[in-house]
């Protein structure tokens, strides 16, 4: 494996090593990638590949960049006036930042997870199902048994099978953000992003978060933004280290903690400052 | 749960590849449908607007260029007599003068009372008093005009009279008088500014209140020496915005203020306003192209201008202290 | 000692000023109170019959409960003897003449609300319509009279005049007759009130909208809804609920207005109820300013009357108002 060293206001290049020895299938490539807020400018010649069915995390000290680096790969920031992206984002071969790509169709690729949990104010059913239907029609049957895999799939079914046309409001804190992870499986997508997804739940609900995401990557690519070093460490594979709007070090997440390359990396991941 | 969910997971993709895609061009063809049919309701509010500019401009021009109509003596003249005999003068100044005259009596009830009540429901109330006064004081906001012209004619009049007459032996106060229509205007106004002037003082943030209490301040010093201040351009906002609805408000007027056109700021006597001649020209059998007729929509104009004068100062001052405390 | 009584006079100032709020705030009461109580004493003369209030609450007569209301002044068409005028025509004018408007109104402004909040880029155009909003919310209604006399009763004089009409449809007598311009009818009645209540059906609608938490917005954005999908499934039946009762305070706005209606020339005296669009009628709000402004005592009785009738129908909007938002607010069960 090439030593990359990229050193502070140099911005890193890497291709993420991984644990496995098949060749990596890479779901999202990112090259000379920058954001701006106006004239604030928020992310600096970002180039990483993210990896197929790995979970990613990306880590850094708040207004690093990394939740704005997620809000570009499904395009959320089209939201904000005045943000606006130059370089290469590619989801397999398409070019996300392409103003003719349609954000319809890159959304229901990309799942999104958000900070607070946010369901529908409507059944837990009809929360499950408003995303499928949106884009296809489905036979009663087959949505019936998506919502259930979907649900399945979080974990939640055994908790709200008996009560799918209750309120989804009704259910805790833990219970709505995983009822949100099925909401975002239930359209079919290939990448999930994750704005740290956990840090509105107590510890419980988070382990059992942590533990759906870890079990998930067997299916989806997944990249979740936190602020939880522990948390990277425990749920992700490769782990980005963002500062300043730049991307410090990317790699193994193993390495990464135990053999950071870069000093700021150490000091961070040492908890020096962050 | 471990392998269930990852078997779910992909059972759950599968089945979410299933369905019968909708067609995108449909879905796209009706976003952008929807999108103009909604932009174009959008814009029917900039219609309106050009609209009463546009026709009040048209019949405003063909006023002035009436043979009999002077336009320095419609801006500055102070005579207005547009129905008497054959002298007829229209200089707006008596209509200005007793508009005027009313919607100061109106501030003069409705500022001191609706920020007084604000104070009070903003800084001393508790949750219940709150919640009892906040909807009787909006009844008086709903109830519609034409009911308190009638209070003013045939309630506060009286009173006012009767209050005079009691003290110092005669009515004073005519049978139509700037005063009564002005109080009862001022209780019309009242709930737009106390209900303002509670929104502004309760966007003022509690970490300033903490500062003052802190401080060893009285609630009276709190409320008067450190919200009031912080919410002042939301509370002038309330008072503008008020005073627009006191100048255009027609039917109190038309019923109690009386019909006479003259310069005077004595609330005892009767005065006619630029929405009390309005409606004296539309109720009768002006022709409808005649001179008098005219100078209704001449009237109008200035009343046009006045207030959106008042409403644009009231807005900006209210955008003001919404972009300082939201 | 000094300080003391700077203490004293500060609890003191602090004291005073609460009686003065308390002051103030009971005097706003009390004239609400008191527009209540003179109302209904004056207007009690037509609304209830003496005779039969004395039979049951002096001699128990029960039966006659039905007779205390006089049920005339509800059903008789205006009249020039006092014991015989009603506020028939008045009342089936006002709700045509307010259904008409809510049609109007309602998704007009409700459509403007979604397309600023949901829809419209944040431009300087956009800060323009919604200053233009702003700004029409304080234009006096008769204004809004003007604007309507020229462009519905009028039509700016594109179709001959409403006597003499270039254009119409249907025979005069079918319920379906519609002519241009459209003088002195429902449709331009109900169309000048619509001028005069869209800009506030658009703010309240906005701030319903605003109310929504963006994290719905987004949540259903992120799962690849398009902005209308978004807006009217999620955003706007969560904001329904506030747009009703914005709604219905608008439609009482409404309901209370005469000064637009006045400027069309609307007439008082009406002998029979509208039988299509273009009929003439008249609405309460301008029957009670007529009598009103009659110099006879009995008049001004009916004119109290009809406004005790007028404020009950207000109250039951608002009523209606209350309760759907009460029933709407409940979480799903």
């Amino acid at each position: 494996m090439p030593e990359t060293r990229p050193t502070l206001g140099q911005p890193a290049s890497a291709t993420l090593p991984t644990s496995s020895p098949v060749s990596e299938q890479v779901t999202l490539r990112v090259k000379d990638f920058n954001a701006w807020y106006g004239a604030f400018h928020a992310l600096h010649n970002i180039t990483m590949d993210i990896p197929s069915q790995r979970v990613t995390s990306l880590i850094g000290p708040s207004g690093c960049g990394k939740s704005t680096f997620l809000r570009w790969i499904n395009r959320m920031n089209d939201l904000v006036p005045n943000a606006r992206a130059e370089g290469v984002m590619q989801l397999d071969q398409d070019d996300v930042l392409d103003r003719n790509f349609d954000v319809v169709e890159l959304r229901r690729r990309v799942g999104m997870v958000f900070q607070k949990p946010n369901p529908f104010p409507k059944s837990i059913y009809e929360n499950i199902a408003f995303g499928p239907r949106l884009h296809k029609r489905f036979h009663r049957s087959d949505l019936d048994a998506l919502v259930e895999q979907s649900l399945r799939a979080a974990a939640i079914w055994d908790e709200v099978k008996d009560r799918l046309h209750n309120s989804a409001l009704g259910l805790s804190g833990g219970q709505q953000q995983r009822l949100c992870i099925a909401r975002a499986i239930a359209v079919g997508p290939e990448v999930l992003l994750m704005d740290e997804p956990c840090s509105a739940l107590d510890p419980r609900s988070t382990a059992s978060v942590e533990a759906l995401i870890r079990e998930l990557r067997q299916t989806f690519t997944i990249v979740v933004v936190t602020h939880n070093m522990q948390q990277a460490a425990r749920v992700s594979d490769l782990t980005a280290f963002f500062f300043e709007g730049k991307l410090i070090e990317a790699g193994a997440t193993d390495g990464m903690f135990t053999n950071p390359k870069n000093k700021q990396t150490e000091d961070y991941v040492t908890g020096r400052f962050g | 749960m471990s392998a269930i969910s990852a078997k779910a997971a992909s059972s759950a993709v599968a089945l979410a590849r299933k369905g019968v895609a909708r067609s995108d061009a449909i879905r796209n063809a009706w976003e952008f449908v929807i999108r103009g049919l909604l932009g174009c309701t959008a814009l029917i509010s900039i219609a309106i607007t050009v609209g009463i500019i546009g026709i009040l401009l048209r019949e405003t021009i063909a006023f002035i260029q009436l043979p009999e109509i002077e336009l320095t003596d419609f801006l500055f003249g102070t005579t207005w007599s547009p129905l008497l005999g054959a002298e007829k003068h229209f200089g707006i100044w008596p209509l200005i003068c007793g508009t005027f005259l009313v919607s100061v009596v109106a501030a003069m009830t409705a500022i001191p009372l609706g920020l007084i009540t604000a104070i009070y429901l903003s800084e001393y109330a508790t949750a219940s008093k709150r919640a009892f006064l906040k909807p009787v004081i909006e009844i008086l906001a709903g109830v519609p005009t034409v009911v308190y012209g009638f209070f003013a004619l045939l309630v506060i009049t009286p009173a006012l009279q009767g209050a005079c007459n009691f003290i110092f032996g005669t009515p004073i106060f005519s049978g139509y008088n700037a005063g009564a229509a002005g109080i009862a205007v001022g209780i019309m106004i009242l709930p737009i500014v106390a209900s303002l002037s509670e929104d502004a003082m309760q966007s003022v943030p509690r970490s300033l209140r903490e500062g003052a209490y802190a401080l060893g301040s009285t609630k009276f010093d709190v409320s008067v020496k450190v919200v009031t201040p912080a919410a002042l351009s939301g509370i002038l906002a309330s008072c503008f915005l008020a005073i627009t609805r006191a100048i255009g408000e027609t039917m109190v007027v038309a019923l109690a203020a009386g019909g006479l056109a003259h310069m005077t700021l004595n609330p005892a006597d009767q005065v006619q306003t630029m929405t009390a001649y309005m409606v004296q020209i539309f109720l009768g059998d002006a022709p409808a192209f005649g001179v008098e007729n005219l100078s209704s929509y001449a009237v109008a104009m200035v009343l046009f201008i006045l207030t959106l004068v008042l409403s644009i100062i009231g807005n900006i001052l209210l955008n003001r202290y919404r972009e300082v405390y939201e | 000692m000094s300080n003391i009584s700077l203490q004293t006079k500060r609890i003191l100032k602090n004291r005073a000023f609460l009686a003065l709020c308390l002051l103030s705030t009971s005097a706003t009461i009390l004239i609400l109170a008191l527009l209540i109580v003179s109302i209904i004493l004056q207007g009690s003369h037509f609304l209830f019959n003496s005779d039969a209030l004395s039979a049951v609450f002096a001699h128990g007569e029960l039966s006659q409960i039905p007779k205390i209301f006089r049920w005339d002044f509800l059903t008789n068409f205006a009249s020039r003897f006092p014991e015989k005028a009603g506020i028939y025509a008045a009342i089936i004018g006002s709700v045509w003449v307010c259904v008409i408007c809510a049609l109007l109104a309602l998704p007009l402004g409700i459509g403007t609300a979604i397309y600023l909040e949901e829809f419209a880029p944040k431009n300087r155009w956009t800060a323009l319509i919604d200053f233009n909003i702003r700004n029409l919310a304080g234009v006096p209604s008769i204004v809004y009279g003007i604007l309507g006399l020229t462009a519905f009763t009028r039509m700016f004089g594109l179709f001959g005049s409403d006597k003499n009409s270039a254009l119409a449809f249907g025979p005069d007598d079918a319920w379906w007759h519609i002519q241009f311009p459209f003088g002195q009818g429902l449709l331009a009645g109900g169309l000048t009130l619509m001028l005069v209540v869209l800009p506030i059906v658009i703010i309240s609608s906005r701030e319903a909208l605003r109310a929504v938490p963006s994290s719905l917005r987004q949540a259903s954005l992120a799962i690849g809804a398009t902005p209308w999908q978004t807006a009217s499934k999620i955003t706007l039946p969560a904001a329904i609920p506030s747009i009703l009762t914005g709604a219905i305070l608008a439609m009482s706005r409404a309901m209370g207005e005469a000064a637009p209606l006045l400027v069309l020339g609307i007439p008082v005296f009406i002998a029979n109820t509208p039988d299509n669009l273009n009929d003439n009628f008249t609405v309460l709000p301008f029957q009670i300013f007529n009598w009103a402004g009659r110099p006879q005592e009995s008049f001004h009785q009916l004119a109290a009357s009809a406004i005790v009738v007028l404020l009950v129908v207000l109250i039951c909007f608002n009523g209606v108002a209350v309760y759907l938002r009460q029933k709407l607010r409940k979480p799903m069960a």
